[in-house]
């Protein structure tokens, strides 16, 4: 009985999520990003990449209960590793223009060389997952010593080490590989991918990220939903129990360190892909607040809401809200007032509402096929009352 | 009864926290089959005992044996060659320290004396997580769900325990919805999920009522015979100890001052000076 009802979510998810990626595939053709409703191309683009950093945060922070605030860190390198490795060998010398370039080596580039145009799609998937790997890497060293930590002490060291990486990455004795404070361009962006059938040509811009975003997040899903994930709850619920039923606390905690990094680094060299540049500067540790304000938004311990928190927190400060910042809101004229900066301000409000009204996130613990099941239930339970 | 082989061997250990000694030299030992219990008033050191031997504590001096071969030894080095106020120093020499989890797969498995059962999951859940250690998949392996037998399997003994321990009807709540004296038996049904050859009970019957320490005793009966455990147990109801102990182990400010059957038990002078016969003034 109880696979049966797994299955049957199983489905109810599987069915959202094609329909998702068929509506995301046609908006991509449908709208250019000139149009007024281009900013919501932008803001599936960029949502896609913060949905995923938000829901490989909450398989560490949600599902093992291991506070850390590490992820700005692990994003970073994975879009540093994904932009050295795919910068064409033309533009090399432009972009290092103070340095001499160390890696000379694209991915892509090699590949297409050898076969054609899928090639260069190849290229970009193994640069991803290359991007992933050196996170996982990363976290895999700083967890040997970190991961002995507890609650806010391992948040403070994982903080330290974001920054840290940060600090390094501008260090201008690395330039020949960092290209030191300067920003990385000109590697393959999702604005560039394009795909042609027949002469036509399909823009694949917003397809492509959201396409890497949701096949992470399923990966993510499986994860949780297996014997690995149950090992990580009991963890959180209990760790002096886990340990004492078997479950090897180092090992796991490990395990789910280097998951969750692995994904960030994916999604790390996602958004590099999404804002065509790659800069230490923009992954500050406010990042990190970003994305751990998705995850509480959505509900702790909910993929979900992860999603929909990190959809609906970049819709609103990307695109609802910008009026506010530009003098004109909901038809209001009022440059006095709506000068730069009051965005922000609004949008503090808002989020203090939400958390206050929702005091566990907009889907506590819940997921989506939990939502039709419930209907279910509740529907002939009323009809009872009736 | 008196030729089975040795489950449990504890040699000499003690157990010192800064100047405190909680457990002194203490030896004891478990053969196949028995239930032994150890009891003693508060602060008597049987839950430091039982963490030393489930690999909670590392001892300060001392071994302990399970199943014929030496899990855990340590002896006084460090800061502690100074310091330390037990006996028998110089017996030991290797350090073992495993994690708990190690002398969980080796077959020992234990309750805690606050009930610490997964709060988030339900009752089916708890007992499946149980089984993670019987698992042989990796994490892609358990991602890609290419053991669908192994979890099919591991799905339907979780079903028979649930029957055996009359959980069942239950299987889909939340453990911490359960009735007091349900959770306990989840405990104990989590703890047996994992397959041991020892069982360790940490007062598996407290805050429980007189009905509900009967029925705690007939299942700890049952469970000795339908999985063939070993089981030590530290417990206060003195009726249940007497009821369900083959021998009994007596500790009193972290020494061993007794120990033997029931009926040696309840005999002897140290015994009632040191513990029933406080409980009697305390109770008149």
């Amino acid at each position: 009985m109880i696979e049966t009802k797994n299955k049957k979510g199983a489905w109810i998810a599987f069915v959202c999520v094609f329909l998702f990626l068929a509506l995301i595939f046609a908006l991509d053709q449908l709208i250019k990003p000139t149009d007024k409703l281009g900013m919501l191309l932008i803001v599936l683009q960029k949502g896609s990449v913060y949905a995923l950093a938000a829901v490989s945060m909450n398989l560490l922070n949600g599902y093992t209960g291991l506070f850390s605030l590490g992820h700005a860190g692990f994003m970073l390198l994975g879009a540093y590793t994904y932009a050295i490795f795919t910068i064409p060998d033309k533009s090399r010398d432009a972009v290092y223009q103070y340095f001499d370039a160390a890696i000379r080596f694209s991915i892509p580039e090699q590949l297409s060389n050898h076969m054609g145009g899928f090639g260069t799609a190849l290229g970009v998937f193994i640069a991803l997952v290359l991007a992933g790997l050196v996170a996982a890497l990363m976290a895999w060293l700083i967890g040997l010593p970190v991961l002995r930590l507890k609650s806010d002490y391992l948040a403070i060291a994982t903080l330290g080490f974001a920054e840290i990486i940060r600090a390094v990455f501008q260090w201008s004795k690395l330039g020949p590989v960092t290209n030191g404070s300067n920003l990385l361009k000109n590697f393959a962006r999702a604005s560039k991918f394009k795909l042609e059938i027949a002469g036509t040509k399909l823009s694949l811009s917003t397809f492509v990220p959201v396409l890497i975003a949701t096949v992470c997040i399923i990966l993510i899903v499986l994860i949780v939903n297996s014997t690995y994930g149950r090992a990580f709850k009991a963890i959180r619920d209990d760790e002096i129990a886990a340990e004492a039923m078997g479950i090897n606390l180092a090992k796991h905690k490990m395990i789910s360190f280097v998951t969750s990094s692995f994904f960030a680094g994916v999604a790390g060299a996602t958004l590099a892909m999404v804002l065509s540049i790659a800069q230490a500067n923009n992954f500050k540790s406010a990042m990190t607040y970003e994305i751990l304000l998705m995850v509480v938004l959505g509900g702790i311990g909910s993929i979900t809401g992860s999603v929909i928190g990190s959809l609906l927190f970049v819709a609103a400060s990307e695109w609802w809200l910008r009026g506010l910042d530009s003098g004109k809101f909901l038809g209001i004229e009022a440059p006095n007032i709506f000068r730069n900066g009051f965005r922000l301000v609004v949008f503090s409000v808002i989020i203090m509402v939400v958390v206050l009204f929702f005091r566990k996130g907009i889907m506590g613990e819940k997921e989506l096929p939990d939502l039709f099941r419930k209907k279910k239930k509740e529907a002939p339970a009323k009809e009872g009352q009736a | 009864m008196s030729e089975q082989k040795t489950m449990l061997l504890v040699e000499n250990v003690t157990m010192q926290f800064g100047g405190v000694v909680a457990v002194n030299n203490l030896s004891m030992e478990v053969r196949e089959g028995e239930i032994v219990a150890i009891i003693g008033p508060n602060g008597a050191g049987k839950t430091t005992a039982f963490n030393v031997i489930t690999g909670v504590y590392a001892p300060t001096n001392g071994r302990v044996s399970f199943d014929g071969r030496c899990v855990v030894e340590n002896y006084p080095r460090g800061k502690m060659k100074k310091n330390y106020l037990g006996e028998n120093a110089g017996l030991y020499t290797q350090v073992k320290e495993p994690t708990p989890d190690r002398l969980t797969a080796l077959g020992m498995a234990r309750t805690f004396q606050n009930i610490r059962l997964w709060k988030s999951m339900t009752v089916f859940d708890n007992i499946l997580v149980a089984k993670h250690l019987k698992r042989s998949s990796n994490l892609f392996s358990a991602a890609f769900r290419m053991n669908r037998e192994e979890e099919a399997q591991q799905r339907r003994e979780v079903l028979a325990l649930l029957e055996i321990v009359g959980l069942a009807d239950v299987k889909d709540e939340l453990a911490t919805s359960l009735p007091y004296g349900k959770q306990r038996r989840l405990e104990i049904a989590r703890a047996l999920a994992t397959k041991p050859k020892l069982l360790l009970l940490d007062e598996p019957a407290a805050g429980m009522n007189p009905q509900e320490t009967q029925e705690l005793t007939q299942f700890i009966g049952q469970i000795r015979k339908d999985f063939d455990v070993t089981i030590v147990l530290i417990e206060h109801h003195m009726d249940l100890v007497m009821d369900i102990s083959d021998r009994i182990y007596v500790l009193d400010f972290g020494r061993l001052i007794a120990q033997g059957t029931p009926e040696e038990i309840q005999k002897n002078e140290k015994v009632i000076d040191a513990y029933l016969g406080v409980v009697d003034d305390a109770e008149n």
